[in-house]
């Protein structure tokens, strides 16, 4: 195969598939999700559920004290890393222009050089998330397979990307194809991993709010 | 026109009447043309310049093509268009370059030759016999194998010619994307079975000089190169000499600044179009293209596609004519996602109800025969 | 075709699209250096270095014209003439259809190409010699 063909290959046929397992498996576990229902709540309402869910989802972006003191590591590294990905994902050139083939409408770029930028320090800081979880005491008897599973695949598409960029070591048509390749990986697990909290984190922190909200507590 | 030659401390030799073919060395044949010491030195200067060699090469350059023996060529064309030829023929209306063919004894192009049918396929097997071993090779086109009838030279199929005259050759030049990687006959859904050379010649060295067609000036470029030094230029991993095809269009491409600050065309004849911009959006293929372009450019550095503003369509790249699309940029699916996603989502939907119900079904059934536990069992 | 008839489109043209042109010129100030103080000779390809359009123009305009300037014959016609900053000449090498098949910057006291050649001089001496045998006789 040639290296056009792979290209082609991973931008047609690699990317249908990539698409429809991962919008499959995300809309049906949602849909599990949301339809499983609650038990009725028989006790008297203290508070408004719906507001509180909704404040929720909000306010658990700022961490508490005690959680920050105990897992700053974690918390900031993770934080930089997600803003990072943020930037990198939908403020760059190309991928605003494949986002606008899907959904219709695009938004301005930034300059090459801030994304190059964003992505160092993205690798620096998913790096250390990496090295956080192997080190500390806690953090490694709490790692399973999945966890480092995840950490990979997401930290695949990044390097591939700026390597592609930079056109290191292979080719470029090659280096562009490793790069698709390696997000189609990431949607076509995604949806069996954590990776599901991308969608099902405002889920939860609503429910928290909600059921707290419902008790009349703080959340 | 016969000329007493005397070369730097040399004997002085008859040389021979112009218009013979004769095999001496390129410095011997230059001055019976009467071209001056003056003349040479441009035409190494130029030479050197077209080979991409630093001008501190010059002398070298010069001594070698004085030494150089005048390698027979022969040129076979295929299943081509013939671009390849002309390509090459507008650098023939060029002096110094049209030197380069009359340093080469081009015994065989059935195309620009005047003689044809049985005596022109008789002078070239001669010619092959006479050099075997030594002869250079060049091809442009591709070979059907699904039926060799579909290209034929005078009741010869292109497999058998290939494979009879690239046995006495020294090296084969593959010139054009048809020859080095198949090209527009080997697009989907490749009707002739066309396949290029290095698919079928494995034992001879192959340098491909893709592009649809070549710039001239790389072509005689390669030549230029195998008549100073005698041997094949470094190559890439698919054959390319590095020299021309080592970098991408996108990273020498004069417009890269407006592509780093993300100025783009969106259509061709907006603003930024007018300005100049970026063409990505409209399909370049100069990120994943390896090729001269940008560098040497067209027509004795005119111009080329990308500053006449049309976005590269990658055309020394093996299978362009199926990578996607020329107007589609490279980041792009090739098909369409949203109606996939769409579809998907709905199907998704309905899968995710009906799983859903089993669910409920499931938390029934699980809560119906949940016995609950009393103080009785406990103390059991 | 002559280069000029060749009809530019307003395409948009700047001094800094590859920063290659300062260089070139920092280069020339080199060689410029290196002459003077050890007599060496440098030639700068101009065809080597991927410039956008207008940008070549920019270096030879910055260059301007000196007191020589000499046309030759060459396998079609070839330009040479000395910039306003004496050592460093521009050396345009044209084809038979006037156009520009190399270019270089020579930064020398004379560009060889002016020179008369060694084995040009021995020819013209044989020629010379049978034209005043013939005379004679």
């Amino acid at each position: 195969m040639t290296e056009i063909e792979l290209l082609s290959w991973a931008r047609g046929p690699g990317l249908q598939i990539a698409t429809i397992i991962f919008v499959a498996g995300v809309v049906i576990r949602i849909f599990e999700i949301l339809l499983l229902g609650r038990k009725a709540n028989l006790a008297e309402a203290k508070g408004a559920e719906m507001s509180n869910g909704l404040k929720t989802m909000v306010t658990r972006t700022i961490p508490d004290p005690t959680t920050f003191k105990r897992s700053s590591v974690t918390i900031v590294s993770g934080y930089i890393f997600h803003i990072g990905l943020f930037v990198v994902c939908f403020l760059s050139a190309p991928h605003i222009l494949f986002l606008k083939d899907i959904i219709g409408f695009g938004w301005p770029s930034a300059p090459t050089a801030v994304i190059d930028a964003f992505a160092v320090v993205t690798i620096i800081a998913m790096l250390a998330t990496l090295i956080n979880r192997l080190t500390n005491k806690v953090m490694r008897y709490l790692t399973n397979f999945e966890d480092l599973l995840t950490w990979f695949l997401t930290f695949l598409p990044l390097v591939t990307g700026y390597i592609a960029f930079h056109r290191i070591g292979l080719t470029a048509p090659s280096l562009l194809a490793v790069h698709i390749l390696s997000v189609e990986l990431l949607l076509v697990i995604f949806p069996f991993t954590k990776l599901m909290h991308a969608f099902t984190l405002f889920i939860a922190r609503w429910y928290n709010g909600a059921i707290s909200g419902y008790r009349g507590v703080a959340s | 026109m016969t000329k007493d030659v005397r070369l730097q401390g040399g004997e002085p030799e008859q040389a021979p009447e112009k218009g013979t073919p004769e095999k001496g060395t390129l410095g011997e044949a230059l001055r019976s043309q009467g071209v001056s010491r003056r003349s040479f030195m441009k035409f190494c200067a130029t030479t050197a310049s077209m080979m991409a060699l630093p001008p501190s090469m010059i002398p070298l350059v010069a001594n070698a093509l004085e030494k150089a023996k005048r390698p027979s060529v022969i040129w076979l064309s295929f299943q081509e268009c013939t671009g390849c030829t002309e390509s090459l023929t507008r650098a023939h209306t060029s002096t110094v370059e049209s030197l380069i063919f009359d340093s080469i004894s081009l015994d065989y192009h059935h195309t620009l030759q005047a003689a044809s049918g049985a005596a022109a396929e008789a002078a070239r097997e001669a010619a092959m016999e006479e050099n075997h071993g030594n002869y250079l090779l060049v091809v442009d086109g591709s070979i059907p194998l699904d039926n060799p009838g579909y290209s034929t030279i005078a009741g010869i199929s292109n497999l058998d010619m290939l494979k009879e005259s690239a046995k006495g050759a020294a090296a084969i030049i593959a010139v054009g994307t048809c020859a080095t990687y198949g090209g527009i006959p080997h697009a989907k859904p490749n009707p002739t079975g066309a396949v290029s050379v290095n698919e079928i010649i494995k034992d001879k060295p192959i340098i491909n000089v893709p592009g649809c067609p070549p710039i001239p000036v790389v072509i005689t470029g390669v030549l230029a190169h195998y008549l100073t030094f005698g041997s094949i230029p470094e190559l890439d991993h698919i054959g390319r000499p590095k020299v021309f095809y080592g970098q991408s269009i996108h990273d020498r491409c004069y417009r890269r600044p407006f592509y780093d600050k993300g100025q783009f065309a969106e259509t061709f004849d907006d603003e930024g179009a007018k300005k100049g911009w970026c063409l990505y959006k409209l399909g370049c293929k100069g990120p994943t293209t390896y090729n001269a372009c940008a560098t040497t450019k067209w027509n004795n550095g005119t111009s080329f596609p990308i500053e006449s503003g049309h976005p590269c369509i990658g055309c020394s790249e093996p299978d362009f004519w199926d990578g996607g699309g020329f107007y589609k940029a490279l980041s792009l699916p090739t098909e369409d996602l949203s109606k996939t996603a769409v579809y998907t989502a709905a199907g998704a939907a309905v899968a995710g109800v009906a799983i859903s119900a089993l669910n409920r079904a499931k938390k029934n059934t699980s809560n119906k025969i949940h016995i609950k536990t009393t103080i009785d069992d406990l103390r059991k | 075709m002559n280069q000029a008839n060749v009809p530019q489109f307003n395409i948009h043209v700047g001094t800094e699209l590859t920063w290659n042109v300062k260089p070139i010129l920092h280069e020339i100030r080199h060689a410029l250096e290196k002459l003077l103080n050890s007599g060496e000779s440098s030639m700068i390809d101009l065809r080597s270095i991927p410039l956008a359009p207008g940008e070549e123009e920019t270096i030879i305009n910055t260059l301007g014209r000196g007191e020589v300037h000499a046309r030759l014959d060459v396998l079609g016609p070839s330009e040479v003439y000395e910039t306003q900053f004496a050592g460093v000449w521009l050396v345009t090498h044209y084809n038979e259809n006037d156009s520009i098949v190399s270019r270089f910057i020579e930064v020398t006291e004379m560009p060889d190409v002016l020179k008369s050649q060694p084995e040009d001089v021995a020819h013209s001496l044989d020629e010379l010699v049978t034209e005043l045998g013939t005379e004679e006789t």
